[in-house]
């Protein structure tokens, strides 16, 4: 198996995070988008370890992509946190209305 | 074309098309469930490649607990749905930006990695990932631990009703009583859509 494959669905997820981040206004769905990157990096270190690197002892591929999968799933905590606050304190999760710490 | 890349190309194109549906759905459900699919879809891809652990994994974290998290979250903050109200005037930027990104990644990778071919997919098998995780990576994963612990503790103290109070117990039976909401009216509404923008500040500043 080619690793053309993995990689170019990897590109195209991650392109389509980028476009979701950019052309969302909901910090919901901002957020969603965020871990769809995640996930096409997951997929690239996955594809390199198993079908460029299979021999290598620490499995290093998989392990970052473990690690990736647990700082995703904090930051997902952390980040509907701050977006309840705000849904709070402003009544909007519009991200172009919340404009308080731009200079 | 063996197997093998046959069931990568139907897992990858349910996976592509439902994360197109991610971006471009009109309704705040339909885009939360079809990222749920979309992880699911990530998770077969890690099927395909050998890696059986991780797609366990992804499952269980991403499908089980992130995207229950975000249906939780949509359902929490009402946002009004539609399509103008989801996507934002700079779509045709985000559409040229995501675009370019691609056609470099693809002219990259392509030439890159366009000859080369492994005849089968081998993994590591979840022995040698057990022991990898408690010898190679010990250090990173008990890290890992205290970065969980933490955000599990700023994300309590973040999404807490009030800095101070003990607990949100006497909000929650007065608001079920009725008439204690003459007594603050604007503290109980605030939580709903129909604040004023005057008051938001008082209410943000604490």
């Amino acid at each position: 198996m080619s690793p053309l494959g993995p990689l170019l669905l990897a590109a195209l997820l991650f392109s389509i995070g980028v476009y979701g981040v950019i052309a969302r206004r909901n910090a919901v769905l901002v957020l969603m988008s965020v871990e769809l990157m995640l996930n096409a990096v997951n997929i690239n270190l996955v594809a390199f370890q198993n079908l460029l690197f299979p021999a290598e002892l620490a499995v290093s591929g998989q392990m970052f992509a473990l690690f990736i999968i647990g700082v995703a799933a904090a930051e997902v905590g952390v980040g509907l946190a701050i977006v309840f606050n705000l849904f709070r304190n402003r009544a909007t999760v519009n991200v172009d209305d919340v404009d308080l710490m731009r200079w | 074309m063996t197997a093998h890349d046959l069931v990568f190309v139907i897992v990858g194109l349910v996976t592509a098309v439902s994360a197109i549906l991610v971006v471009t759905s009109r309704h705040l459900m339909h885009a939360a469930l079809y990222l749920a699919l979309t992880l699911t879809g990530i998770g077969g891809v890690f099927l395909v490649l050998g890696a059986g652990f991780i797609a366990l994994v992804q499952v269980v974290v991403y499908v089980g607990a992130v995207a229950v998290l975000f249906l939780f979250g949509l359902m929490l903050t009402r946002a009004p749905i539609g399509r103008e109200a989801l996507d934002s005037q700079n779509r045709g930027l985000g559409l040229a930006v995501a675009g370019a990104l691609f056609v470099l990644l693809a002219a990259l990778i392509i030439p890159a990695f366009g000859g080369e071919s492994t005849a089968e997919v081998t993994g590591p098998t979840i022995e040698a990932i057990g022991i990898a995780i408690f010898a190679d990576w010990v250090l990173p994963f008990e890290v890992l631990s205290m970065l969980l612990l933490a955000a599990l503790i700023g994300a309590i103290l973040l999404a807490r009703r009030e800095a101070g109070e003990s607990g949100t117990e006497a909000e929650v039976t007065r608001i079920e009583m009725g008439e204690a909401l003459a007594d603050e009216p604007d503290r109980h509404e605030a939580v709903g859509t129909s604040a004023p923008a005057g008051e938001l500040g008082a209410g943000g500043g604490r």
